[in-house]
């Protein structure tokens, strides 16, 4: 809180005078559960990316190779900074490789 | 200067135009309808510059006052009663982004049951939306506040709208003499253009009115608490600054024969010319009274309000407005806070009259001051208003 503005730094009726100020908000607090992926079971389908209300999961050139040994060139990974905990990407997972994880919990 | 036989409807709108107001959304509503007839008048014959948006209800104009100020106008408007209701949702926003849009207010009364005229209610009702509230006494100061009322709204310090009120019919809809300027360049010298707020400009892209959370909207709030504050300055700047101008002195409070009174009567609005009346013919009766009215009803004049009434032995507030659930009128509540704020403890009377433009007698506010005074000396203070002008 302390980092926050005082009442007479910010512009007259809360305006916002510089853009991309959304993206400072980090929606992460939000969370109640966390959405982890199982790199083995995912099949890099994209049917998480492409649900993601809010483009939280991220596409990342990094290859895989899965205990079973299929090799993808790519990881799917979730920006905790923005992922508001909403379970889509769960709930449209064919193949279950998502778990919702309690916040604060092992 | 010349003199113009105005009603208080046509000293609005002629103010109005010599201010070189830009935009007008305004939507007819009785008493009001009469302004927004004359601006338009003023438009088509080319005498005022300004945009009239013909809107289909208060709520939208009072939107698009919202729209116009944001982006960088002068703006006027309109309303009073179910119009104001209407629009009342906008009142908070107007104040809360800062956009100083004056709008004329000639107070009529609340439905149910359905009643054009006069009568202050819808203006108490509408006082904690974070307007400041200038009410006026005559058509003069109609037209004189109106001005005032840009300078103070657009003020720096300020940056937040006006509402001028006075009396629907009583006011609005009677002839008096105003002095307005020849020239309107006198008026527009008073009044400049300095667009010192944040408006929308593509060379300089704002976002205005965005959400703010609960570790952002205390603080954005808070910003108008200051700026009443300095509200309550400029009022008084300005109306100096308006005093050496035009000549017409204008304060918070308007003091009437009370240098030496015991006794006080208050008021508000037109009201104020029937408490003057019987304040000479009880003075002529031997009485120490005088009278008293809010000019400047927010932000509230607290301690012009205490100074006015220490060291007196009772005050006596005309309500023009009946509001129930709280045993006393609105603007007496008002000043019994002031007092106790600042240590005051002049005993009160709350009254009620012209409720719904019941008719008011000047033989009703003697007989009224003649039975408080009674009242005050007995100490026997009733704990809720008197009712004037009621069948009962």
């Amino acid at each position: 809180m302390t980092m926050l503005p005082k009442w007479y730094e910010i512009p007259l009726g809360g305006a916002l005078t510089e853009p991309g100020s959304t993206r400072k908000v980090k929606t992460g607090e939000w969370r109640t559960f966390r959405p982890v992926i199982d790199q083995d079971k995912c099949i890099r389908c994209r049917i998480c990316w492409a649900y993601c209300p809010e483009g939280a999961i991220v596409e990342v050139d990094k290859e895989h190779v899965t205990s079973k040994g299929v090799k993808y060139p790519v990881t799917y990974e979730i920006d905790y900074y923005y992922c508001k905990g909403c379970g889509i990407c769960a709930e449209e997972c064919p193949v279950k490789a998502i778990t919702l994880v309690r916040e604060y919990e092992k | 200067m010349p003199r113009l036989a105005l009603t208080s409807n046509y000293a609005t709108a002629y103010a109005v135009k010599m201010c070189d107001v830009d935009v007008i959304p305004v939507y007819p509503i009785t008493p009001q309808t009469t302004i927004a007839e004359k601006l338009s008048e003023f438009v088509a014959n080319g005498e005022l510059n300004a945009e009239i948006i013909h809107v289909e209800s208060e709520h939208s104009a009072l939107s698009a006052c919202v729209g116009a100020a944001a982006a960088g106008a002068r703006v006027f408007t309109a309303t009073c009663s179910q119009g104001l209701m209407l629009a009342y949702e906008l009142l908070p926003i107007m104040s809360g982004l800062r956009l100083p849009v004056v709008m004329a207010v000639p107070c009529r009364a609340l439905s149910a049951p359905i009643s054009i005229h006069g009568d202050y209610i819808d203006l108490m009702v509408a006082r904690d939306a974070g307007w400041i509230i200038l009410i006026s006494s005559c058509a003069q100061e109609v037209f004189d506040n109106v001005i005032q009322a840009y300078r103070i709204a657009e003020h720096r310090d300020v940056l937040l709208p006006v509402m001028v009120a006075y009396d629907g019919f009583l006011m609005s809809h009677t002839i008096e003499p105003v002095e307005v300027p020849d020239d309107e360049n006198i008026v527009r010298e008073f009044v400049p253009k300095k667009r010192e707020w944040l408006y929308l400009d593509v060379d300089k892209p704002v976002t205005m009115g965005p959400l703010a959370g609960p570790d952002w909207y205390y603080e954005i709030r808070f910003q108008q608490v200051p700026a009443m504050r300095n509200a309550y300055r400029v009022v008084k700047e300005v109306a100096e600054e308006f005093y050496k101008k035009f000549g017409r002195r204008y304060d918070t409070i308007e003091l009437y024969r009370a240098e030496d009174a015991e006794y006080l009567m208050i008021g508000y609005g037109a009201v104020w010319g029937f408490i003057q009346e019987a304040v000479d013919r009880l003075r002529e009766k031997g009485i120490s009274i005088g009278g008293m009215r809010i000019r400047l009803l927010r932000p509230l004049p607290v301690e012009d309000i205490a100074n006015a009434l220490k060291n007196r032995k009772g005050f006596i507030v005309i309500d023009k407005c009946l509001i129930t659930g709280m045993p006393v009128g609105p603007v007496f509540s008002d000043i019994v806070t002031a007092l106790k704020l600042s240590n005051v403890d002049t005993p009160g009377i709350s009254a009620v009259h012209g409720v719904g433009q019941r008719t008011m007698y000047i033989r009703d506010f003697v007989d009224l001051a003649e039975k408080c005074i009674e009242m005050f000396k007995s100490g026997k203070i009733p704990k809720e208003s008197i009712y004037l002008g009621l069948r009962a």
